[in-house]
């Protein structure tokens, strides 16, 4: 559809238009292009252009890219439609559906629109670019075939608007703006339009919606809105407070411990010895942030104006806040005692003498470490034995060596005849060491000679000789050959059966021996774990046997096991038992001595840690309550072990010296200690080939 | 009869503790809801004595809560206010997602939201209990109070934690209760006694926070929350207690006194309060207008079982206290532009000094910086350009010094520009055995009254003392840390030298007669005797013993370590002291 600017129809509302001084223009008919190709006329504010079409403003219509390219076509038409009457009517269809016919369209009229004669051709063309000076401005309309030349105001009307500037060269766009419904109520109305009727009747849709909500209020759907409450009301909250009301829950409460109180070395000047060196800052770098003592650097600053921000700040505060409300909490008791209430009091040893204090002999003469040693009954003598393959027996009060015996290998052990009638040293062969009074070694010896043979020859495990005449000599009485070597040696107190410890792992650990009768048996039936040593009870007929975990104590009458005393150690080396027979120490090589009380339980009564290395020797002192134990750490410590007669008061045990003198060789220090019979005094061999004496 | 079989951990303590998991599951409340209602009600795990059965046997790390704690939370009303949040938040979200902005309008008017007074009073059943934990809310609230309003939290929050401790701290100053100030490098402590207990806080210096990327700045608004609730009823209650208005109101002569021309060119006509509050200049209007003396004379009964001695020190250290108190009463100050304006005006009106500022410092100031009958003006710069003969010039350190020493101290060392003492930490209370610094040592002297002698003499004299006094901790030292290691030496040596007497003496030789010393030969037989005694301890004993022995040495080592330290400091100073004089 074409409307055509002549003929536009407007309906004028009313003569109530605002005029304001220099906005004539705005009056003016704006010509509105359309899509295709055909326009619209609007007027102003107060006009309505009777147009179907949707109509955009001039200047959208300008500025708009996408129509810039149709502009010549445009105004084409709209130059044509104005300078001559001439127009095709075929409307937006294309051209080519022409081409076979003469004519190219129908004019107003109706009548057939015909080509030109001769058509041009490209030499045409070409000749008129040449030569005709207003090709450039000539336009060639398809519509009806003929070449139209534009005229000066036409060419730059187009100039114009292909710079995006308006038609209208009088057009001032930046004329003051002139707010036309401005915030003022005016006097007149913009429109002199009566009321619609509908502004006086009451809407049915809002009607509708307000019933609904008075529906909601009844119902209670809808509630009035709450007063805004002020917030942060503060009072006295604690008006009423009762001490007593306070909740059971408060007595689990555990209050979150307080931030420590800074000390001088957080101060922002802090005296000088408190900020770090540079090793220790160093050293404070390269520490986990977790372990370090201070959880800042210590620093100096000359001013106060000079002291910048804490840059840890706020991590410091959120740690605080992640333990109060992320780190479990426990009540501990901190033990606030004094260290020195803490050491039990024990009796003064001064009030337990007499025990050995000093070291008052040396006996030196033998190459190596001297592994045993033992005592005469009467005190007056001391047979020791040790890795140069001999036993030296010495004079105790002077120290001087008697005698010295070879003998075939190592002395493990040596034990003196505990019965004083009889001079007897069992070593692995029975020795007289011809010291005693005359009389007594060779009633010995007659003892000894005294053997018959008895009347039929019973297995014997072991093999018993007399030794040859050069042996006899020396003083060897008998020899009792074991398949094994020999551990140890030990005699019953009665000085006629002897025990020995062979280094086995089957039943034949233990044999007993006889000396009248020149016998031996072994009293095992099966193998309970390496033997370390033996020993005799020194009143009843006991027998005790260590192996490695514990002491087995057996009845030799009823022969059957009385007793298995756990010393919970590892290993067993040595043990020795009390005079009185009821006590039982025990010294091991993770450096504990148990005492056992056979009264009381199988458990030590107790273990005492006195040493720092491993136990080599214990021994209990015949007639005084003293035990002593050695140790590789090279000492010996002599302790007070009193036991009562009355059953019900459990032994007193009080370490009263410690002994030092041997010196450690091989991380060997004391391999055996022995006591006086009579005296209070302590031997002690050591690996550094000595004895000492400490009275 | 049998009866029914026991089962493991049915009974007992693995029945009193619940994993945090399934607190949270009884509760029905997500992880992060879960910490806030632990945060707002005080909830935190407890260790329990025997873990791995209250673990039922498992010994995964788990955190345990107490039963009777979580059946406790069930009934809180908070956490159905947790829920409505929940669901209002989503409403919200779909409110806007459907664009109907008067559903959101209206939403959020009715925003659920929740009080926390009687979680404080749940929590601090009597007002005695809620000053013991009023550190840490100090601390996080005067934080708070320095945060830019920006970003990190509320700009609400802020303000509401800028309030109270203004409020804070004008009690504190119309209450005289400060008693220690200490500037560390991380901030600045102050302690303050408030109806008995020591109440410690944390004020970090005046500077825009460089915010940490790994802080979960909403853990800190939910304690910060709490905090501010606390700290508002704490700060209303000792208002009353001493007759002041709350919230807090300028008295109305020094009103009229502030008052200037230009109060719009400082803050806001909204915060123009605040900021005169927060001054700290003017005093506070009272309820009932005290009387001028208040400080009626009391009587002090003894108390039971305190003897008359006790009463006296009793009475002395009122006295003291009332002189503290009373410290920079009559003196004038002036602070310059450079120093930090708070703390040592909050510092000097605790004292009962007169503080005034730079008018375009702040608002506030009462006098100028020409007033002639100024004492003491608070200066941090090298040089005044511009000196009055009739005041005292010292850096804001000697402010703090005398607060700490509770006496004015000689203000000589502390001109501008001199080198200042340390300043040391007023909340170290030195045992025997423990390392004081000489600075203190001094102090202390100044205290008990003697007077430091005259320069050159002086400094032999305390050389002398030092000297003196680094022997003094040697053998501290020596008794306390090396008894045992000595004794045990000795022993060796006296066995070592008998051993080898005994040894050598193969020869005769005219003897010497050998003094024998009777005190020491005493004191070896008593270590010895002890030595025994320790052998016979208890495995247990022992253990603890050692372990006390050994606290005991390592601080005795670092005593050591530091009086070294000190002295290598001052041989070199006074080395260079030597040099500098031979040059001149």
């Amino acid at each position: 559809m074409i409307v055509e600017a002549s003929s536009p129809t407007i309906r004028q509302h009313g003569s109530s238009r605002v005029m304001v001084p220099g906005m004539e223009h705005l009056l003016r008919p704006a010509r509105h292009f359309l899509s295709d190709g055909s326009f619209s006329v609007q007027y102003p504010v107060g006009y309505t252009v009777f147009s179907p079409r949707l109509t955009l403003p001039l200047s959208r219509v300008m500025n708009s890219q996408a129509c810039a390219f149709r502009l010549s076509t445009f105004h084409l038409y709209f130059l044509k439609s104005l300078s001559e009457d001439i127009r095709n009517t075929v409307g937006n269809v294309p051209m080519e559906w022409y081409q076979d016919y003469p004519h190219i369209g129908y004019d107003l009229e109706g009548k057939k629109i015909f080509k030109p004669i001769r058509n041009k051709d490209e030499l045409d063309e070409f000749l008129d670019k040449m030569e005709n000076p207003d090709y450039w401005r000539t336009v060639h309309d398809k519509m009806t075939s003929t070449d139209i030349r534009l005229t000066d105001e036409q060419i730059s009307l187009v100039h114009r608007l292909q710079s995006g500037q308006f038609g209208d060269v009088n057009f001032n766009e930046y004329e003051p703006y002139i707010d036309f419904f401005s915030g003022e109520t005016m006097i007149h109305p913009v429109t002199n339009r009566p009321q619609d009727k509908r502004s006086f009747i009451p809407s049915l849709i809002e009607k509708e919606k307000v019933s609904k909500m008075v529906h909601a209020i009844k119902m209670g759907w809808i509630k009035p809105r709450k007063p805004k409450e002020s917030d942060l009301q503060f009072y006295d909250l604690w008006a009423k407070e009762d001490p007593n009301a306070i909740l059971g829950r408060h007595k689990m409460h555990v209050p979150a411990p307080k931030m420590k109180l800074p000390g001088h070395e957080e101060s922002y000047n802090p005296p000088p010895e408190y900020l770090l060196t540079e090793e220790e800052r160093l050293a404070w770098e390269q520490q986990d942030p977790e372990d370090r003592k201070l959880s800042f650097l210590p620093q100096k600053f000359s001013c106060l104006r000079s002291v910048p921000a804490y840059s840890r700040f706020i991590h410091e505060r959120f740690e605080r806040c992640l333990d109060l409300y992320l780190c479990p909490r426990q009540r501990k008791m901190r033990v606030n005692v004094d260290p020195e209430d803490l050491i039990p009091k024990l009796p003064k040893p001064r009030d337990l003498q007499p025990f050995p204090t000093i070291q008052s002999l040396i006996y030196r003469g033998h190459s190596s470490l001297v592994r045993c040693i033992s005592l005469s009954p009467s005190g007056q003598w001391l047979a020791s034995g040790s890795d140069d393959c001999t036993v030296r027996l010495w004079e105790v009060s002077t120290g001087r060596c008697m005698k010295t015996v070879e003998v075939g290998g190592a002395v493990r052990s040596i034990v003196w005849n505990p019965n004083p009638a009889i001079c007897l040293v069992a070593v692995l062969v029975l020795l007289n060491p011809y010291l005693a009074d005359k009389l007594v070694y060779n009633a010995t010896d007659q003892l000894i000679a005294s053997y018959v043979e008895p009347e039929e020859e019973r297995p014997q495990p072991v093999q018993w000789q007399v030794p040859e005449i050069e042996d006899s000599d020396k003083g060897f009485r008998l020899i009792i050959t074991h398949p094994k070597s020999v551990k140890q040696v030990t005699w019953h107190s009665k000085g006629d059966y002897l025990a020995s410890v062979l280094s086995d792992n089957s039943n034949m650990q233990v044999l007993i021996h006889q000396v009248s009768k020149r016998r031996s048996q072994n009293p095992f039936r099966k193998n309970k774990g390496l033997v370390q040593c033996v020993s005799f009870h020194p009143i009843r007929p006991y027998f005790f046997v260590a192996s490695q975990r514990c002491v087995r104590v057996y009845n030799l009458i009823k022969q059957e096991l009385m007793k298995k005393l756990m010393a919970n150690c590892k290993w067993i080396s040595s043990m020795a038992i009390h005079p009185g027979g009821d006590n039982v120490i025990c010294g091991s090589y993770d450096s504990r001595l148990s005492w056992f009380d056979l009264d009381l339980s199988t458990k030590p009564y107790k273990v005492l840690r006195h040493h720092k290395k491993a136990l080599r020797g214990v021994a209990f002192h015949k007639n005084y309550p003293l035990f002593a134990s050695g140790s590789d750490d090279g000492s010996v410590i002599v302790c007070h072990g009193m036991v009562y007669n009355d059953l019900l008061q459990n032994p007193l045990i009080v370490p009263v010296k410690v002994l030092k003198g041997h010196t450690l060789t091989h991380n060997l220090g004391v391999l055996d200690v022995a006591f006086h019979p009579t005296q209070p005094w302590v031997f002690s061999s050591g690996a550094d080939a000595t004895i000492r004496l400490f009275t | 009869m049998g009866g029914q079989q026991q089962k493991k951990y049915e009974r007992g303590s693995a029945t009193n503790y619940i994993t945090r998991n399934k607190a949270r599951k009884k509760l029905s409340l997500s992880l992060a809801d879960f910490r806030r209602l632990c945060i707002l009600k005080g909830i935190y795990p407890h260790e329990p004595k025997h873990k791995k059965k209250v673990n039922k046997g498992s010994t995964a790390p788990r955190t345990f809560y107490l039963l009777k704690d979580i059946r406790f939370l069930l009934h809180e009303p908070i956490v159905g206010k947790f829920r409505e949040y929940k669901i209002f938040v989503r409403k919200l979200r779909k409110a806007y997602g459907k664009g109907e902005w008067a559903g959101v309008q209206r939403l959020r008017e009715n925003k659920p939201s929740y009080k926390l007074d009687h979680v404080v009073k749940e929590r601090y059943p009597t007002f005695i209990d809620a000053i013991r934990d009023m550190d840490d809310a100090l601390s996080m609230c005067f934080l708070f109070s320095t945060f830019a309003r920006t970003g990190k939290c509320h700009v609400q929050t802020i303000q509401l934690c800028r309030r109270l401790c203004v409020e804070w701290m004008n009690y504190v100053i119309a209450s005289r209760s400060l008693r220690k100030v200490f500037l560390s490098i991380k901030g600045i402590y102050y302690q303050a006694d408030v109806l008995g207990q020591l109440v410690t806080w944390l004020v970090p210096y005046q500077f825009a926070h460089n915010h940490p990327t790994d802080v979960d700045y909403r853990v800190m608004a939910t304690f910060t929350e709490f905090y501010t609730t606390l700290l508002g009823f704490i700060n209303f209650r000792l208002y009353h207690s001493i007759n002041l208005a709350y919230p807090p109101k300028l008295h109305s002569k020094s009103e009229t006194e502030l008052k200037t021309e230009h109060e719009e060119d400082y803050a806001m006509e909204s915060e123009s309060y605040l900021e005169k509050l927060s001054a700290l200049s003017a005093t506070l209007s009272r309820v009932i207008s005290a009387p001028e003396d208040e400080d009626a004379e009391l009587d002090h009964f003894p108390a039971e079982g305190e003897d008359a001695e006790a009463l006296q020190v009793r009475e002395k250290q009122q006295k003291g206290l009332d002189a503290q108190k009373r410290l920079f009463e009559g003196l004038k100050f002036f602070l310059s532009r450079e120093v930090p304006r708070e703390p040592l005006a909050f510092v000097i009106r605790c004292f009962g000094g007169q503080v005034s500022w730079d008018q375009s410092l702040c608002m506030g100031s009462t006098y100028n910086a020409t007033d002639e009958t100024i004492t003491h003006q608070v200066v941090d710069r090298p040089n005044v350009d511009k000196k009055y003969i009739n005041r005292y010039y010292v850096q804001p350190q000697w402010v703090f010094d005398c607060v700490n020493g509770k006496m004015l101290l000689p203000v000589e060392d502390y001109f501008p520009g001199v080198t200042l003492p340390p300043h040391l930490s007023p909340f170290m209370e030195e045992k025997d055995g423990d390392y004081v610094p000489p600075e203190k040592l001094k102090l202390m002297a100044l205290q008990r009254g003697e007077k430091p002698e005259e320069e050159p003499e002086e400094e032999e004299e305390e050389e002398g003392d030092e000297a003196n006094a680094d022997e003094d901790y040697d053998d501290d030292e020596e008794e306390m840390d090396n008894k045992e290691v000595r004794d045990e030496k000795s022993l060796k040596m006296i066995e070592k030298q008998r051993s080898q007497e005994r040894a050598v003496s193969v020869m005769v030789t005219p003897g010497k007669v050998k003094a024998e010393n009777k005190m020491r030969l005493e004191y070896e037989e008593k270590a010895e005797e002890k030595h025994l005694a320790i052998m016979m301890m208890k495995k247990k004993e022992k253990y603890l013993y050692d372990k006390i022995m050994f606290g005991k040495r390592r601080t005795v080592r670092e005593a050591n370590k530091l009086a070294a330290k000190r002295k290598a400091h001052d041989e070199t100073l006074k080395a260079n002291k030597k040099k500098k004089g031979k040059k001149d």
